[in-house]
Formats: structure tokens, sequence, C-alpha cells
């Protein structure tokens, strides 16, 4: 057999991996959706210009301080993160007595300063960022040609993916993290520093979108309104796997990688709508999502 | 609820009344001056803050204000003022604001004006109103086709010239089969449309399409789809991002070191200059301008570029300074500014600068000078800054644009 | 938004009736006096089709508030029924209805319609029910979760009929539909003329926001008021909260709906602008700011947030960044909104500096923070 519903089983397990990769965006993005919104309740519309300002910190750190990619796969989400942390302590902090539906409106008017100020300093046209070397060029799979970088790119948001994964669900910090999840009275008179917590775990959130940001940086055009249009479609994302669970926004993110990698070779007319479609599908069968509990 | 009904009623008679007495003021409409106002005011309305801030934006204000210096508005007893907005690329917002600086701030000409929708409303508005529209921004060929106005003049480019100027000048080249990459809407249709007509009459070949939906991050998948085909060409027919991405992007895939080209159907200075020349390198496009073409082009873009913060003026804002430059002459010429007339006197006499050289205005509105095939250069061959095209191919002003009789311009006799 | 409630928990209904009694008087008395004090003046003073532009968007709001200020319910994707009533409306007015097939993912079924174009009132009212059939399709779906997953899945709805909007080619992509007849309003008043224009979408404002006050102050509206506050103790008492919210929901994007179509008229187009996420954000904005669950809020956001498009137009990315910084504002500090602060100040009749201190000192959330915890 060399034909799968018309097309060449090697165009085929091309689509199919190429879906895999950008999997992997959708993958790190609701991850870091999910472990924001696991304890802070709160849907971080800023998720958007946060990867955006990753791509952006990996272009300045390589021409205004000289540190190359594999820098700034460590500084920029530490830096991005730090940025994540003011805006918890001095903004966010001050909503969680209120309706979660505040948390969603002030990051979206973040993300509108944030992406204004952006494309006032750089104008839209974006900048541009070269791959490192060492990533260059690609091997010849047989059937396809797969570039280093997206096979790396692969690779490293998977480890993170597992990663994040076992830190929540394997250790003890994991441990007081979900618990604090359920009941924060309780794991604070325990003698844990909740307010803390949920400091940092948004800007361990935010740090991941930042990560994604540096991944793309390099293939994707970095200008200032990379991220809005993407967040939207990882809304969707979220809503499909439903907030249950940290390995449920990692499956699914990659999941629909490859659906929609698919709906490109089938029917790319509709490519860009077919996620928002499975989301009805999914919210008719199943609205509390894939993963989601009741 | 009695008071409601009595202040509905009150409203409804006050709305006769209003729209008698509007009706009858406009009866009384005076005699106006040569000059209204006595100011020639130009308003600049464009994007300044999104997806085309970069080719035409502040730099297009300059570019207006530069041409009103140097054609010494004052020697010739004009008083010249200049103003300009943000039309956000909407439609309503860019509509709204040209009818009120017509209306109640008495501009005369509007230029520039990026996003076919905006430029579409802008140049119904004007023409109600009896101005003068000069787009340099806009790519839809409409504006001097079906939509064509007697107050409109699109200057700097088209779809049209786009695609015919691409296609045969690559065809001719050897670049005779061809890929195109679509972006999904009227846009990316048109261009795709009229390339894949220009090649095939020129006796190429096109082996295959994909339609991609607009904004896609990811063009891997159809850049695998045209790599599999072969085809000696893959034709971009998208613009802004998708365009810079999918160049990105095909880079990365070996797209032209495997053999294959990019020709991109709309590319401005600014998508090169933010690709960068190791990605961009090997790409061919259509454009009117370069600031690198001759002494008077190189003189122009030193100054301008001092006063935009080192940025060089793209096609864009050539067609801008261009443009004024020629509506200035017309109106001095007539000593008015009504905006038909203008219209008129400025078909009627041949234009003269120094960024497009001679040309012709045609009666449809369309500005008429010779296109240039472009490719990027090597990093290696890049001298200085900026310094990203080389020639390939000029195409003649009588063939660069859509022929007279082909647009269905309803001013075309 | 059921915590915090700004200023419901000591409503009197006689100060109500009072302040919409006076309220709605001054508003209207403004709007109609606007084009006579044009006139007299000689020049301009307000625009009016930048009027025209807030009446049709202070609608809008007030019907996105029917749904959240009264609802409780966050849609972050209402520019869709905007978007599309506009396109419906422009269509109408400027082709009809003609088409000799339908195509639905690649299928066509043979149906031959030919309508010759519609008269302007003919196109709003068919754009209006035809919006409603869509919010009943979308409301369907999004009533499914509460919440966030409400907000979000509404916007990703939304998104998925920009794209629609994009590649459809009755909406002319990126370049809209164009040069749409205003038309004769009941093929006498000729509504090219701005000021009968403007008269004829203040009187369909008149009678959306009207409407809307109708439904507040109705058993329905205090029944939806009983859900927002707690859902599952109006479900113990017997309502299908679910219909409640799908109703409202509907009639939100009915209404929103018909500010669509009417605007398209009044700008004589349909563009994608107004199907964009951003403009779903804009709403929110301008219902936040004005105050929301309060009937005039809306509209007061509306006349701000267009002025602020319209008179920094020069200012360029600042637009935005300002729209971003008032609403973290408002987020933070000024939850009541404009109209909500000007109804507390009434209400208590505070002196001019105590009504300072309490916008400034935040002293009203504080209190609301101590009374929950004590």
């Amino acid at each position: 057999m060399d034909q799968i519903f018309g097309i060449p089983i090697n165009a085929f397990m091309g689509q199919l991996l190429i879906g895999l990769i950008n999997g992997s965006f959708y993958a790190l993005l609701s991850l870091g959706l999910a472990v924001i919104f696991g304890l802070l309740n709160i849907i971080n519309f800023t998720h958007g210009a946060q990867y955006m300002m990753g791509a952006f910190g990996a272009y300045f750190l390589l021409n205004k301080l000289g540190l190359n990619y594999w820098w700034a796969l460590f500084v920029v989400p530490i830096l991005v993160g730090a940025t994540g942390v003011v805006i918890e302590r001095f903004m966010l902090s001050k909503l969680y007595k209120l309706d979660h539906l505040y948390g969603l409106l002030l990051t979206f008017g973040l993300a509108l300063i944030i992406e204004g100020i952006f494309r006032n300093e750089f104008g839209s046209a974006g900048l541009p960022y070269s791959m490192p070397s060492q990533l260059e060029g690609g091997h010849n799979l047989g059937f396809m040609f797969l570039p280093n970088y997206r096979g790396w790119v692969i690779g490293a948001s998977l480890v993170v993916c597992i990663g994040t994964w076992l830190l929540i669900e394997k250790t003890k910090l994991g441990a007081y993290l979900r618990a604090a999840t359920e009941n924060p009275k309780m794991v604070e008179a325990f003698g844990v520093n909740v307010p803390r917590m949920i400091t940092l775990t948004y800007g361990f959130g935010v740090a991941l979108a930042a990560l994604a940001g540096v991944f793309a940086a390099p293939i994707y055009q970095v200008s200032p309104q990379m991220g809005s249009s993407l967040i939207i479609v990882v809304f969707a994302v979220v809503v499909i796997g439903g907030m249950g669970s940290i390995l449920g926004a990692v499956i699914t993110g990659f999941g629909l990688g490859i659906i929609e990698g698919l709906t490109k070779v089938f029917y790319p007319e509709a490519s860009n709508t077919v996620i928002f479609v499975i989301m009805a599908i999914v919210l008719m069968i199943r609205p509390q999502g894939l993963f989601g509990q009741r | 609820m009695k008071w409601q009904m009595k202040t509905l009623a009150l409203a409804a008679a006050m709305a006769v009344a209003g729209s008698a007495f509007a009706q009858a003021k406009k009866d009384e409409k005076k005699e106006e001056d040569k000059i209204s106002g006595g100011v020639v005011k130009i308003g600049v309305l464009n994007d300044q803050s999104s997806l085309y801030a970069d080719l035409g934006g502040q730099g297009s204000v300059l570019a207006v204000k530069m041409a009103i210096a140097d054609f010494n508005a004052a020697k010739n007893g004009l008083k010249v003022e200049v103003i300009f907005a943000d039309h956000q690329n909407k439609p309503d917002v860019g509509s709204q604001i040209a009818s009120k600086w017509i209306d109640s701030e008495g501009v005369d000409m509007i230029i520039d004006t990026p996003n076919s929708g905006v430029a579409l409303a802008v140049n119904q508005v004007v023409r109600d109103k009896k101005k003068v529209f000069i787009n340099s921004g806009a790519a839809s060929s409409d504006l001097t086709g079906a939509k064509c106005s007697p107050n409109t003049i699109h200057w700097t480019y088209d779809t049209w010239m786009l695609a015919n100027g691409t296609g045969s000048a690559i065809v001719k080249n050897g670049g005779d089969t061809w890929f195109f990459l679509t972006a999904d809407y009227a846009f990316g249709h048109a261009l795709e449309r009229d390339t894949e007509a220009v090649v095939l009459k020129n006796g190429g070949k096109v082996l295959g399409k994909v339609r991609h939906p607009l904004n896609t991050q990811d063009f891997s998948s159809f850049l695998l789809q045209a790599q599999s085909s072969k085809a000696k060409i893959v034709g971009l027919a998208n613009a802004g991002g998708d365009t810079s991405n999918s160049i990105k992007q095909a880079a990365e895939f070996g797209i032209v070191k495997g053999g294959q080209n990019l020709a991109g159907l709309l590319v401005f200075l600014t998508d090169v200059h933010a690709l960068g020349l190791e990605k961009a390198q090997g790409l061919i496009f259509t454009e009117t301008f370069y600031w690198d073409q001759n002494d008077a082009s190189r003189a122009f873009t030193k100054r301008f570029a001092a006063a935009n913060g080192g940025k060089y003026p793209t096609m864009v804002h050539a067609g801008v300074y261009a443009g004024t430059l020629h509506y200035l002459k017309a109106v001095a010429a007539l000593k008015s500014d009504d905006g038909t007339d203008v219209v008129a006197q400025m078909k009627k006499t041949p234009t003269d600068d120094p960024l497009f050289g001679k040309g012709t205005i045609r009666a449809d509105g369309r500005k008429i000078h010779p296109a240039y095939l472009f490719e990027v250069k090597k990093p290696s061959e890049s001298k200085g800054p900026y310094d990203y095209y080389k020639l390939k191919a000029t195409i003649p002003a009588d063939q660069a644009f859509r022929p007279l009789k082909d647009g269905g311009c309803e001013l075309v006799k | 938004m059921a915590n915090e409630t700004p200023g419901l928990d000591q409503r009197d209904v006689a100060f109500d009736a009072k302040f919409f009694r006076y309220g709605f008087l001054a508003m209207m008395v403004f709007f109609i006096a606007v084009p006579f004090v044009n006139q007299a003046a000689g020049r301009d003073l307000i625009y009016l089709v930048f009027l025209m532009k807030v009446l049709c968007f202070g609608l809008f709001a007030c019907a996105f508030n029917l749904l959240l200020g009264y609802g409780g319910l966050l849609s972050f994707g209402h520019a869709m029924f905007l978007g599309m009533a506009g396109y419906f409306s422009a269509h109408l007015a400027k082709v009809g209805l003609q088409f000799d097939q339908v195509t639905l993912f690649k299928v066509s079924i043979p149906l031959s319609v030919h309508l010759p174009p519609f008269s302007t009132e003919l196109a709003i009212l068919v754009s209006t029910a035809a919006t409603g059939v869509l919010g009943l399709l979308v409301g369907l779906l999004a009533i499914r979760r509460q919440g966030i997953y409400f907000a979000m899945i509404t916007l990703a709805l939304a998104q998925m009929i920009f794209f629609y909007c994009l590649q459809a080619p009755f909406t002319g992509g990126e370049d809209g539909i164009q040069s749409v007849p205003r038309g004769k309003l009941l093929g006498m008043i000729d509504l090219t003329n701005n000021t009968a224009m403007y008269y004829f979408v203040l009187a369909v404002f008149t009678f959306g926001f009207l409407l809307i006050y109708r439904t507040v102050h109705s058993p329905f509206g205090q029944v939806l008021k009983a859900i927002k506050e707690n859902e599952p103790r109006a479900i113990s008492l017997g309502y299908q909260t679910e219909r409640y919210k799908l109703l409202a929901f509907v009639l939100s994007a009915t209404l929103a709906g018909l500010a669509g179509a009417t605007k398209a008229i009044v700008f004589q187009l349909a563009s994608l602008t107004d199907v964009h996420w951003s403009m779903s954000g804009e709403v929110v904005l301008m219902t936040l700011l004005g105050g929301m669950g309060t009937i005039f809020g809306p509209v007061a956001g509306s006349f701000v947030i267009m002025a602020m498009e319209n008179y920094l137009s020069n200012l360029g990315a600042w637009v935005t960044i300002t729209q971003g910084i008032v609403f973290v504002i408002c987020v933070l500090a000024f939850r009541r909104g404009i109209v909500g602060e000007l109804e507390a100040l009434l209400r208590r009749r505070l002196t001019f500096r105590q009504f300072l201190f309490e916008v400034f000192a935040f002293r009203h959330h504080k209190r609301a923070r101590d009374k929950k915890r004590g």
C-alpha cells in the first residue's frame, strides 16, 4: 500500500510529523494556561503577548547582548517569568476575592498594552532572527525532509511537558500545589506560604509561554501580533482538553496539532477552523472537555 | 410609560423638522472661493499602528511634507497644510474620518490609504463629496476598474500589475512551472487568478496550488506540498506576515537550496528588511520604486531616511511623494482646488518627478510608469544598509498595467 | 459576576425609577438637540456621523450588557452578531437575495432564489431576525458551560465566524461590501441626508434601549438576576435556568444584530472589522467603563471609547495602549464604571469631597471585602 486516502503514504507520514511539531507549540502554550488556571483560576489572556515577548527576548539577547539562542532558552523564560511575577503581585493578586472573569478582563487589557507598546517600538513587519548554526540543515528521512530545528523543537517540548507533569504529579512541591488548588486555607495552616506559591506558579506558566516564544523565533516571524491569533486557537485547545489535568493539556495539544496538520492536506480551506469545529462537537458530547471532570 | 411616549413623539416631530431644515440648507449652498478656505489642506489617511504602519505610516506624512517643501508652495502662491490620522484598518473609521475631514475641516485631498477595504470606502466618500483621493498604499485594481471614480488616482501599484509583472517576467526568464501558495480570501484569489492567466499566456504551466487560511503561522505542510510538486517557481499569492512566514520557513525546508525559486507577489522593502537577507535571498518580485535606482532616488532617500529614523522609503512612500507633487502642480496651474477639476488637470498633464520619472495618468485614474522585477541579493552581495535588490528586468510602462479597455471602468468610453 | 454586584445590595426602587426617568430625559434631549445646535453654530460641534456611530455601538453595548450585567454571562464573541448582521443588511440592501444553489462544505444543493434589493427598513429587519437565529445556534452550544469557559467558547465560535466571513464570497473578503445604498425610509424620507439618517438611527436606538429596560424590569429580568446571583438556588426554586439564559442570549444577539444592521446602512459598508475578535473586546471595554449592570452605562462607555478612537486617531498605536490602560484601571479600581459611580454618588447624596475620597481611596472595595470576611 503506497497510498492512503489518495495521498502517497510518504507525504502522509510527513504531514503527520509536521502536525506533531505544531502540536508541540499548542501543548507548551496550553500547558502554561492549564498550570495557571489550576492554581489561580484565571484564564491568562496575556499568554499570547508573553509568548511574543519570549520571541522578542531572544532577538534582544542576540542583537543587544550578543547572547545566542542557547542562552536565550534559559535567560528569556526567567526574565519574562519575572515580569509575570510583577503582574501577579501588583495586579492579579488584588482580584482573587472577585469573580474569575475579572482576571480574564485584566489580562486582556494587559495584552492590549503589551502588544501596543511592542508595535509602537518595533513596527509591525517584525524582526529577523536566525537559526542557531548547530541546528541548521536537516535530514532526509526518506518520506520527508526534516529540518533539524523542527526535530529539536519536538524533542525539547516533549521533555519540558513531561518534566512539568512529573514536577506537579510526582514531587512534594507538586503535591503542595495540587493541595493548594483544592483548599488553600488548609495548606496555609500547614505552614506553606500559599500567596508566594501562587506568584511563582504564575511566573512559571508565563515562563512556559516565553519558552515557546524562544522556540518559535527562528521559524516564525518575530512580530508583535504573532501571539494574538495563536492564543484563541490555544483557548479552543484548552476547552477541548478540559482543564482537568496537566497531561490532558499536553495530549490534546499534540493531538490537535496532528489533526490540524492532516486537514491542511485533505481540506486546507478548513485548517484554521477545524479546531473550532472539534470544539463544538466536544461541547455537544462532553461539555466538560475530554479530560475534564464535572 | 406615558412620559416616555411623550418624549418619543417629541423626538419624531423634531426628526421630521430637522431633516426638512437640513434639506433647505443644502439648496442655499454658497459659491465658494477658488481655493477653499484659502488653504490647500492635505490629509494623510493611513495605518499608523498596525500591519501597514511600516510601509506607510508616519513615513507617508514625511513624504507629503517633503513634496510640499520641494514644490516650494509659498513661491507658487499656495498655502498648504498637512494633517494625518490612523484609520486602524477599519473601513468605518476610515470613511468617518474622510467625511469629517471634508465636511468640517476643509480637507481638499486625501492620500495614501493602504488596506483595500478602507481604500474603497474612502474612494466612495471622496467621490460623493467631489474632492481628490490619491491612493498609493492599497493594492486593489478595482480602484481603477469596476469602482473607478472621477476623483481618484491610483498611483503606485495594483494587483494586476504585480501579477502580470512577476508572472510574465519570470516565465520569460525560464521559470515556466509554477506552484501557488494562496491566501484563502479575495485578495489572494485575485492575485493567483491574474498570475496564473499570465503564466499560461506566456507558455508556462501551473502544477498545483494550495489555499492557506489568512494569518497562518505554520506553512510547513503547504511547503512540503510545493516541494513535492517539483515546480520551478513557488508563487506566494499572499501578503504581510503570511509572506514573511512562508519565506522564512521555505528557507528552513531548503526549498531555495533545492533549486526551486520563490516568487513573492506582494513584497515591500520593509518585508525584506524584516526577514533579513539570509532568509530572503533569491526571492523574486515586482515593485515600481527602489531607492537605489538613480541619483535622484538616492538623494531623496538620503533626506528621507535622515528624517525617518534611518528607515528607507518604500514604493508607497515614493508614490505619496510623487502624487502630492503632481497634485500641487495641478492646483497651482488651475489656481483652484475644486476636486473634479484638479483630477482632470492631473490627468491632462504628463507627470514628471524625481522618483518615477516621466509618466501619465490615464482616464480611469491609473498612473502609468515602468515596473521592475527585482531579486533579493545574497548576504555576501550586500554592501550597506538596505542594499537588498538587484534588477532582473524592466517592464516598460505601456505593458506594466492593465490595458485601459480591460478594467471595466465607466469613465472609459 | 456573582461576587461583586456594585450597588445592587441596597437597591431602592424609587430611586431607580427616578434615576432612569431623569437620565433618559437628559439623554434624549442631548441626542435630539445636537443637530439643532450644530445648525445654530453654523459648524459641526459634534459630527453627526460620529454620533450615529456612538448610538449604534451604544445599542450594541446595551445588548451585551443585558447578558453580562444582568445575566452574568461574559460573551467574548459578540462581534459575530454585530458583524454578521452588518453583512446581512449590507448585502440585502445592495444586492437582495440572489443565488441558484446553497453550498455547504463543498456540497451544493440547488435552490433558486431571486429577490431584488430590499428596502432599508426591511433589510434591517430581516438581518436582525437572521442574527437572532445565529444567536440561537451559538447560544445552544455556549450555555453548556459557565463563567470562563463560556467566554472562551464564544470567543472560539466568533473566530470561526470570522474565518467564514473572510472566505465566503458574499462578504467580499477584506474589501467588504461597499457602496451600500442608504435608500429611503418607508419610500419617503431620503436617508442620504445625514440629519434624517441620524434621527432614524436615534429612533432605532431608543427602541432597542427601551426594550432592554423593559426586559430587565420584567419578571423575566428578575429571574435572570436571580440566576446571576445564585444559579443553584434558582434551579432549586424550580426555574429552568438554561432556558432563561438561552432566551437572554438570543435577545442580546438579536439586539446586537439590530445595531450592526443599522451601522452597515449608516456607513454604507460592512467589513471584517466588525466580526474581528478585537471588536468583541471593545464592547466589553465599553460596558465595563460605562458601568456594567447599569442601564445607561454602556451608552456612556460607547461615547467615551468612540471619542477616544476618533480624537486620538493620530496617536497611532497609542490608541490600543490607552484602551488597555483603561481596561486595567477599570478592573483594578473602577469596577462600577462611570455611571455606576455616578449612581452611587447620587444615591447616597455624598458631597463632592466625600465622593472623591470614595473613588480614590477605593473604600467600597475594601468594605465589600471586609463584609465577605466578616
